[in-house]
């Protein structure tokens, strides 16, 4: 039966606009950790750029104006901000669905519990490895991992569900195995295994991070088998690698189609990653509503629907199915964010980002360049 | 390690607090909130989740449905228990009991 659906996947009259359904709220740049794989942008904005409460309370109702039904707290690490707790409270009194997205070494059970009594839905905790000394080498943070075990133990014991998010890459895919059997072992009810996805941090260590193809197909063969051996038990989602897949992901539901992101300033992006596109303007909630901006914003209008695409994409048969892919990505390997995404075998450069893939998954290990301010 | 829960005859299946059924007026529509998920349910699965109090067992959910849509107890018993099963699965309905 298909008596239930994703919203995502409900055919729509042909509207131009969607009604959003979820915004990430990055409230900071601020984070104990220092991942090389940030989704960050490398320019991090300071505490004092930051939006104040109001503003957050504002956007948030303007939100739920336009049709937004989920809120994801995120960061930097969002347990940051001394006002998250009001953020959740309001936020869960005008009807939204809250998620934390956090590296949890700032919390402990006391805050979990406010955050729970406030109305916090569920909390998706990063981990970096299963090995704790290799996790404290990928996050540049000391006793991390230790803290972040207990904290996963203080979510379930006040009764949060737990989505347990672990990025993958060329020095932690060894362990894919135990980041399974560690995420039921802290009863998440599910798990995210995404390969790291190369714009900004990550396309600065790509040569650190890069899969080989042999590793790659050994993950995802390990997550086919934990799907099967753990049905009912643990949900995977995997997010697999744009430098050796043949079709281009379909980025974000499509550009300014079905979410956007609030920066700790205030801008409303399209994704995390879409200030890597140098040139584009993304206006602020202190200088416009909401409402507006879904509608109105240049920026957000650019890529939305087909009419964008080059001819390669324009004529392609997979136009609707992936949305010509990611804007991001076409501009980090070619220089022109209107460009077909190089994730797709169409794409003239494909075959030069596949060699990248294979010559840097070669490289041994470099040094990260860690991500933090001035740290590009 | 938490075990699949196996939605039977007996089962009394509830929502967890982290699903969230709720009309949204923006698309006039049903709609089930859950963890980086918005399910739309047809007519007929709302009203089987919304029958799912943790107090009912599924033989009174599909007797009751069965008398009302005059149809075949096993098919509808059928249906009922796979989209349930689904819900379970992906972690978006407990027994009621626990």
């Amino acid at each position: 039966m298909d008596d239930i659906v994703q919203l995502e996947n409900v055919a729509e009259a042909q509207a131009r606009m969607l009604p959003p359904i979820a915004i990430l709220a990055e409230l900071t740049h601020r984070c104990p950790l220092q991942c090389p794989y940030c989704s960050n942008p490398l320019e991090l904005e300071r505490a004092n750029a930051e939006l104040p409460t109001a503003d957050w309370i504002r956007a948030m109702n303007e939100a739920v104006d336009i049709g937004v039904l989920q809120i994801h707290f995120s960061g930097g690490e969002p347990t940051a901000r001394k006002d998250l707790e009001e953020l959740v409270r309001h936020a869960a009194g005008i009807g939204l669905y809250t998620n934390l997205i956090t590296s949890g070494v700032l919390l402990d059970e006391d805050k979990l519990q406010r955050l729970f009594d406030a109305g916090l839905d569920h909390v998706q905790l990063s981990i970096q490895d299963a090995d704790a000394a290799n996790a404290d080498r990928i996050g540049n943070i000391k006793d991390g991992h230790r803290r972040k075990l207990s904290v996963a133990r203080a979510i379930r014991k006040v009764g949060l569900p737990l989505t347990m998010n672990a990025v993958v890459h060329r020095q932690n895919l060894h362990n894919l195995a135990g980041l399974i059997d560690l995420a039921v072992e802290l009863e998440a009810a599910r798990l995210e295994v995404a390969h790291v996805q190369y714009y900004g941090w990550a396309l600065k260590n790509r040569a650190s991070l890069m899969p080989t193809l042999e590793q790659l197909q050994d993950a995802t063969a390990t997550v086919e088998a934990a799907r099967e051996r753990l049905k009912g038990v643990l949900t995977i989602d995997y997010v697999v690698p744009d430098y050796y897949a043949r079709r281009p992901k379909k980025c974000m539901d499509g550009w300014g189609r079905r979410f956007f992101n609030i920066s700790p300033a205030g801008k409303v992006l399209p994704c995390h990653a879409a200030e890597s596109i140098t040139g584009l303007q993304f206006e602020s909630i202190r200088d416009y509503s909401l409402a507006w901006i879904w509608e109105n914003s240049p920026a957000l209008n650019l890529y939305r629907g087909t009419d964008w695409m080059p001819p390669l994409c324009k004529t392609c048969d997979q136009r609707e199915i992936d949305l010509g892919g990611c804007r991001c990505q076409a501009f980090a390997l070619t220089g022109n964010a209107a460009e077909t995404d190089p994730a797709c075998q169409k794409s003239p450069v494909h075959d030069i980002i596949f060699d990248i893939a294979v010559t840097d998954s070669a490289t041994g290990a470099p040094d990260y360049i860690y991500r933090r301010l001035g740290g590009a | 390690m938490a075990e699949r829960y196996i939605v039977g005859e007996e089962s009394r299946p509830c929502l967890p607090r982290h699903v969230k059924l709720r009309h949204d007026k923006t698309r006039d529509a049903w709609i089930l909130l859950a963890p980086e998920r918005v399910l739309v349910p047809d007519e007929t699965a709302i009203e089987i989740v919304r029958s799912c109090d943790g107090v009912k067992t599924i033989a009174v959910i599909v007797d009751d449905l069965a008398e009302r849509y005059a149809a075949d107890r096993e098919v509808i018993g059928t249906d009922v228990k796979a989209m349930l099963q689904d819900l379970a699965d992906k972690g978006f309905l407990i027994n009621g009991a626990d």
